[in-house]
């Protein structure tokens, strides 16, 4: 007998013989994976094309997540490094100014944007309560000569004797400038490491004369190395006495008497809103102006971390945009090559369900595929995203910092757009009538 | 008691509704036993084709009583059907219907794919597809495309894959009019070969020569079976 040939004798009639159904088996999920990565296999330059909007997307958003990631920590950084405990008094809409306090020029700003003035410096020094200290950071450029050497083009910082404490700086030898000095307008100066190095090398500086522009200035301190903190070399720097500044240098960089920002130190994180309202109602109760509406902000460090904070997440959900709107785009390629390969399969649905594929068989074949493309798009993607985040930090020159959640969010991003976008086309394949499909041609 | 593959008894079948329904079937009988070869002929529009498709359990009759292999099958639901069609029927169809991307042995494999085969392992399935290649006398073609295979060997391909689930019934839809002579004496003897091991074989054709190689032939016509004749009763009265 031939089935009795070619039978083996575990197999017997599949017949049941209450002719019940339940016990068939339909289709494996292994077997559906084989059959949706055959269909993918099928067509690879098309399949490849068609993963090519996933693909580019996922990446894009790991890639631009990282790139805001690398910013945003190369903000925190500087401004961190700004010290502790301090309290930023800026006119206002020159938030700004803040990255720019160290090398900022006074001379009033754009848009009449009010200033301080000294006076009112010294004022906030003399009338506030549990302060570490006041100061404020203005710049100025000037040529710099003294020992054999002239250096041009260096940074000339004007500030008070506070500095050190506010900063959080330390001087390495010698000593900084007193109040006393500051007040008498000594020309006494406070040289950056590396500028006593380039100007003196070993030599000690301490005693020296150096000529800042015209003016005549004796070395009383050098600052301890620091290095470079964000985009400011601060050992590259000369500091000298405020009134000095102001009074020597006032025409050609200062700006005459005008601040762009005051710098105050709490005692303590304990005290800072303390100080704060101090500030707020002295500056209002000395410019004569309703306390209520300030020509002036006070913040704290924590203050603009947040402030960057929430500018990055507006930047992140425009991001989260992007990355939507690509998606779908990839998703609707997607749906459109399922659908063009759904007609194009017709007679082989057809053939499946004749040899006893169910609708949902049928169904969860193309489901499959379509997940399967966009799930390799979005693998594909994430290793470009990966690698294109690590070569931009490296060969870029920026700063970037992968986003551990992006990589799962992509992955599976990818993946529900298959499952959305491919739904339609394999329901459209499961509802096929097989004498109909079997006709096609 | 005789052992009937398909008992049909007042099967009806209409397409549309009030003064533009169109009866395809009006109230046929059928009945086909165990390892009987039956070809069915009659003219197009005859309600040929909607038989076939009833009898291969791809359509549904509107109303009468469909048993095929001992199981009801006038009420089923699409994916009851489906597993009906996987387990009792090996449909050879006129233009074979192979996948192109698969290989005969991959081809002939396929329908094990949507039942309880896949318990089995690859190589245990794999041997059994090899077989039946074997016994179509394709042994020597396992791996080739069907694109590398002609049109008799696809044909050979297709029967294997009809018998893979070991079906109660072989429907074979004009299964040689696609082919040459010497192609279609070949698929022929294929069918006599499997009909005299006990397999049970319906065979819709329109070629007189074809069907009466058939055990009996049941002429359809406006719906209806018209005086079903043994192929003996056909040889004693000519």
């Amino acid at each position: 007998m031939l089935q009795d040939s070619v039978r083996p004798a575990s197999l017997g009639r599949q017949t049941l013989e209450d002719g019940s159904f339940k016990d068939l088996h339909g289709m494996t999920l292994p077997n559906s994976f084989n059959v949706a990565w055959e269909g993918v296999m099928l067509n690879k330059l098309r399949s490849f094309l068609t993963t090519l909007g996933i693909i580019i997307g996922v990446a894009a958003v790991i890639i631009m997540l990282a790139v805001s990631a690398g910013a945003e920590a190369e903000i925190e950084d500087q401004i961190s490094g700004l010290g502790a405990n301090l309290i930023m008094v800026t006119p206002f809409r020159s938030f700004g100014g803040v990255r720019g306090a160290g090398r900022g020029f006074g001379g009033g700003g754009p848009g009449g944007i009010t200033t301080f003035t000294y006076d009112e410096v010294l004022f906030l020094s003399q009338n506030l309560n549990n302060i570490a200290g006041v100061s404020l950071e203005q710049s100025t450029t000037q040529n710099v000569k003294g020992g054999a050497s002239t250096l041009t083009g260096v940074s000339i910082v004007g500030v008070t004797a506070d500095f050190l404490e506010v900063r959080d700086y330390e001087i390495g030898q010698g000593r900084f400038f007193t109040h006393a000095e500051n007040d008498a307008t000594q020309r006494v100066a406070v040289l950056g490491a590396g500028i006593a190095e380039d100007l003196f090398d070993d030599a000690g500086p301490i005693g020296q004369q150096v000529r800042i522009g015209s003016s005549r200035f004796t070395v009383i301190g050098v600052m301890a190395e620091q290095g470079i903190v964000g985009a400011t070399d601060n050992d590259g720097r000369i500091y000298i006495p405020a009134s000095v500044a102001f009074k020597k240098f006032g025409g050609s960089g200062f700006g005459g008497n005008r601040v762009r920002m005051i710098l105050v130190k709490a005692e303590s994180g304990e005290v800072m809103d303390s100080v704060m309202e101090q500030i707020a109602s002295l500056l209002a109760g000395r410019r004569q102006i309703d306390p209520s509406e300030p020509n002036f902000g006070v913040r704290t460090q924590q203050d603009i971390v947040d402030a960057r904070a929430s500018t990055t997440a507006a930047f992140r959900s425009l991001l989260a945009w992007v990355a939507g709107v690509s998606l779908v785009v990839g998703g609707i390629g997607i749906m459109n090559i399922m659908l063009v390969s759904v007609t194009e399969r017709t007679r082989e649905i057809g053939l499946r369900q004749a040899l006893g594929a169910r609708p949902r068989d049928v169904q969860r074949q193309f489901l499959l595929e379509a997940v399967m493309l966009s799930l390799v798009g979005g693998l594909a993607g994430l290793f470009i995203g990966v690698a294109g985040s690590i070569a931009f930090g490296a060969l870029g020159g920026m700063r970037t910092e992968l986003v551990p959640l992006s990589l799962p969010l992509a992955f599976g991003a990818s993946a529900a757009v298959g499952i959305f976008f491919g739904y339609y086309p394999a329901t459209q394949a499961a509802q096929l009538d097989p004498i109909e499909a079997l006709r096609r041609e | 008691m005789s052992d009937l593959v398909i008992d049909i008894t007042k099967m009806t079948k209409t397409y549309g509704e009030g003064d533009i329904a169109v009866h395809a079937l009006k109230e046929l009988d059928l009945q086909v036993e165990r390892g009987e070869f039956v070809a069915i002929m009659g003219p197009s529009g005859s309600g040929k084709s909607t038989l076939m498709n009833i009898i291969g359990c791809l359509d549904r009759a509107t109303s009468g009583l469909y048993i095929l292999d001992g199981e009801d099958v006038s009420r089923l639901i699409r994916d009851q059907l489906a597993s009906v069609r996987n387990r009792k029927i090996g449909f050879v169809f006129q233009s074979y219907n192979l996948l192109p991307r698969l290989s005969a042995r991959k081809n002939v494999m396929l329908p094990m794919m949507y039942n309880g085969f896949q318990n089995w392992s690859e190589e245990q399935r794999r041997e059994r597809a090899s077989e039946l290649l074997n016994l179509v006398g394709l042994g020597d073609r396992l791996h080739h495309l069907p694109t590398e295979l002609s049109g008799g060997q696809q044909q050979r391909v297709a029967i294997a894959r009809a018998l893979i689930n070991d079906p109660s019934l072989i429907l074979a839809d004009e299964p040689t009019g696609n082919l040459d002579t010497r192609s279609s004496t070949e698929i022929m003897e294929i069918f006599h070969s499997l009909h005299a091991q006990g397999a049970t074989i319906v065979m819709v054709t329109h070629e007189q020569e074809r069907a009466h190689e058939a055990q009996r032939v049941v002429n359809v016509l406006d719906g209806r079976v018209v005086a079903p004749q043994s192929r003996i009763d056909r040889l004693v009265s000519a």
